[in-house]
């Protein structure tokens, strides 16, 4: 079981990442996504996956049951999920945001934040080159 | 008490909430607001001073297993830091920030932002110092992209995009961390990790922690999103965010690498002193070919990180007390000229060297402002940035680390080299195509705020000897993790 968690969440972590150095900006949201879901995967798993065995402790007892599963994990996985939701939606519509004011998606010719960038520059939010793959050339 | 630190600013951006209809009333609250927040850290100062380490335990949940919030004296002098922060910046606001941007939020995200931050100081759960990261990092997102124009999207994109990828990675980090030892509460952590057995795996867990937090505070590979970032915002928010974000990851790594991995120092501090020394120089050299001075001084953030890492590489109490005084220094000299860089702008409206000029014989007051944070960021004599420098590089001497003490005595020669630059090219040279947007006297509230912070920078030169001495109280308690276990936990188990 825990096998089957470590393979996901790499496999997750590994197309995350790859995706995460794509271009496209809509690609590297979803690497964002991605590698979330690995982060999560990791989580659930890092204090050992126990089946069928509640935290819970019994009316005539003082402590659960011994080898139950541990509820932190949880707890984590659910603040992280919350949270990576907020940050993702915000990242979601930065980058509709950035589409929209510089007409482009291809982080290559975002280059206005690291070079002088002429401020009249008419953007077209039409001109987004795109050939037959769907790919941005470049 | 120290829980007011995060509830009181908390409360403030809710009551800036409440009047997102009225920005006028907005601007006006912020001050007092602020000022509420710095006396409550004075507070907060003043006992950890005068008593122990001070603990919360949120619901009295006894400490390793409920959220736990610890002060020590060195969280307690970044709060205060904070709150001096956020009042000179919330006065600087009311004169640079236009009523579009208070009406799309600003100072709501401010309190946040400041909320977030004094959290991270505070936190003593290394899971809740993620939750006041993410806190902050949410904030900040949004404070670079408010105002939507062209250049701040795309800065706020590269801001982004690396700093989820580094909260992913100190959430990787918690969990392998939690597998270890089945804790989060970093007192008891600091424990059990002594016992983990083979210990590469602690080590491993140090390194992607090292990533994570290096990430967040722009440490040598890891830094291009700061410069492509921290220049496309107001000068207010700027400020703020060199002030006080990098920075927070820095307090970060000071905490976990003194407090939870210390078993492997020769491995782990030896790299932090590799980066601290691959940080001076990457930044200082790309400060060299800027132009625009918002930028040139991003670069120098950069730089100035390096030197902080050298204080926890070095790592011992005196290298501590360095390090610690140095971030004191670095604060207020940086914010300060990012503080002036605003003025400039309001002057000439612009931040390129090459269109400035001829500030001095106009503005003398202003050059002198100027020259007294940007000389003592370049280490000169009486000025806070000598003394931080001498005491590394002292601390360096007495462990024999020649190779970083030179690296670090070339950068500050570098520094002064750029600062030098950019006092000939905006404030010596003769004006020659000035775009004169302002043509008369720039708003109080630009002048006054950036005249205390300069003020401050330039005691914290002068009064060397008490400040040394809160910086070495600190330092002591850095450096034996017992005290801070024995506050958090009652007593070692």
């Amino acid at each position: 079981m825990i096998l089957l968690f470590a393979i996901a969440s790499g496999v997750l972590f590994a197309t995350g990442i790859y995706m995460l150095l794509r271009r496209s900006l809509v690609k590297i949201l979803i690497g964002l996504l991605l590698l979330s879901y690995a982060v999560n995967l990791l989580l659930f798993s890092s204090a050992n996956l126990i089946p069928a065995k509640p935290p819970i402790i019994p009316p005539s007892e003082n402590t659960p049951p011994p080898g139950f599963a541990d509820p932190v994990p949880q707890a984590l996985i659910l603040t992280a999920i919350v949270i990576s939701f907020g940050t993702i939606a915000f990242a979601m519509v930065l980058i509709r945001q950035s589409h929209i004011v510089s007409g482009t998606d291809d982080m290559n010719k975002m280059r206005c934040s690291d070079l002088p960038c002429e401020t009249d520059e008419v953007v077209d939010k039409h001109s987004i080159e795109v050939d037959k793959k769907g790919d941005i050339p470049a | 008490m120290i829980a007011l630190a995060i509830i009181a600013p908390l409360s403030f951006a809710i009551l800036m909430l409440i009047l997102s209809n009225r920005p006028s009333m907005q601007r006006w609250a912020a001050l007092p607001a602020s000022l509420a927040t710095f006396v409550i850290t004075i507070f907060i100062f003043y006992f950890s001073l005068t008593s122990d380490i001070q603990t919360v335990q949120a619901g009295n949940w006894q400490a390793p297993f409920g959220i736990t919030l610890v002060v020590d004296t060195f969280s307690a002098m970044m709060l205060v830091i904070s709150g001096v922060l956020a009042v000179l910046l919330s006065a600087y606001s009311i004169g640079q920030i236009d009523p579009q941007r208070i009406k799309a939020g600003f100072y709501p995200l401010f309190f946040f932002l400041i909320t977030g931050v004094n959290g991270a100081f505070c936190a003593g759960d290394l899971f809740n110092l993620y939750v006041w990261f993410e806190v902050m990092l949410m904030a900040s997102f949004v404070l670079v992209a408010l105002g939507g124009e062209r250049i701040q999207i795309e800065g706020a994109v590269k801001y982004l995009i690396p700093n989820l990828l580094a909260s992913t990675l100190l959430l990787c980090a918690i969990g392998l961390l939690y597998n270890l030892v089945g804790t989060l509460n970093m007192a008891d952590m600091a424990i059990r990790l002594k016992n983990v057995q083979p210990y590469g795996q602690v080590t491993v867990v140090a390194v992607l922690l090292l990533i994570a937090f290096g990430i967040k505070s722009a440490v040598f590979p890891l830094f291009f999103w700061l410069p492509a970032s921290y220049h496309t915002p107001p000068v207010t928010i700027t400020a703020l965010f060199s002030g006080l974000l990098t920075k927070v990851g820095v307090y970060a790594l000071y905490r976990v690498f003194t407090l939870l991995f210390t078993q492997d120092v020769v491995y782990t501090h030896t790299l932090i002193l590799l980066l601290a020394g691959f940080t001076m120089l990457s930044g200082v050299f790309g400060a060299t070919a800027q132009t625009d001075m918002r930028r040139l001084l991003s670069f120098h953030i950069i730089s100035q990180i390096g030197y902080l890492l050298l204080g926890l590489g070095l790592f011992n109490q005196e290298a501590l007390a360095a390090g610690i005084y140095f971030m004191v220094h670095i604060i207020l000299a940086k914010t300060a000229l990012f503080m002036i860089s605003g003025i400039v702008f309001e002057l000439k409206g612009s931040y390129n060297l090459k269109q400035l000029g001829g500030l001095y014989a106009t503005k003398p007051y202003l050059s002198l402002m100027f020259l007294l944070p940007a000389l003592s960021l370049a280490g000169l004599p009486p000025l806070s940035g000598f003394f931080a420098k001498l005491a590394l590089i002292v601390a360096g001497f007495a462990l024999q680390q020649y190779p970083i003490v030179a690296v670090g005595l070339f950068v500050s020669f570098f520094t002064l080299y750029s600062m030098t630059k950019v006092w000939n090219e905006a404030f010596w040279k003769n004006d020659i195509e000035s775009v004169h947007v302002h043509q008369g006297r720039v708003s109080i509230w630009l002048w006054a705020p950036t005249l205390g912070l300069v003020a401050l920078s330039t005691a914290a030169g002068i009064l060397v000897a008490p400040l040394y001495t809160i910086c070495q109280i600190a330092a002591a308690q850095l450096s034996d993790p017992s005290i801070y276990i024995t506050a958090t936990l009652g007593s070692i188990p």
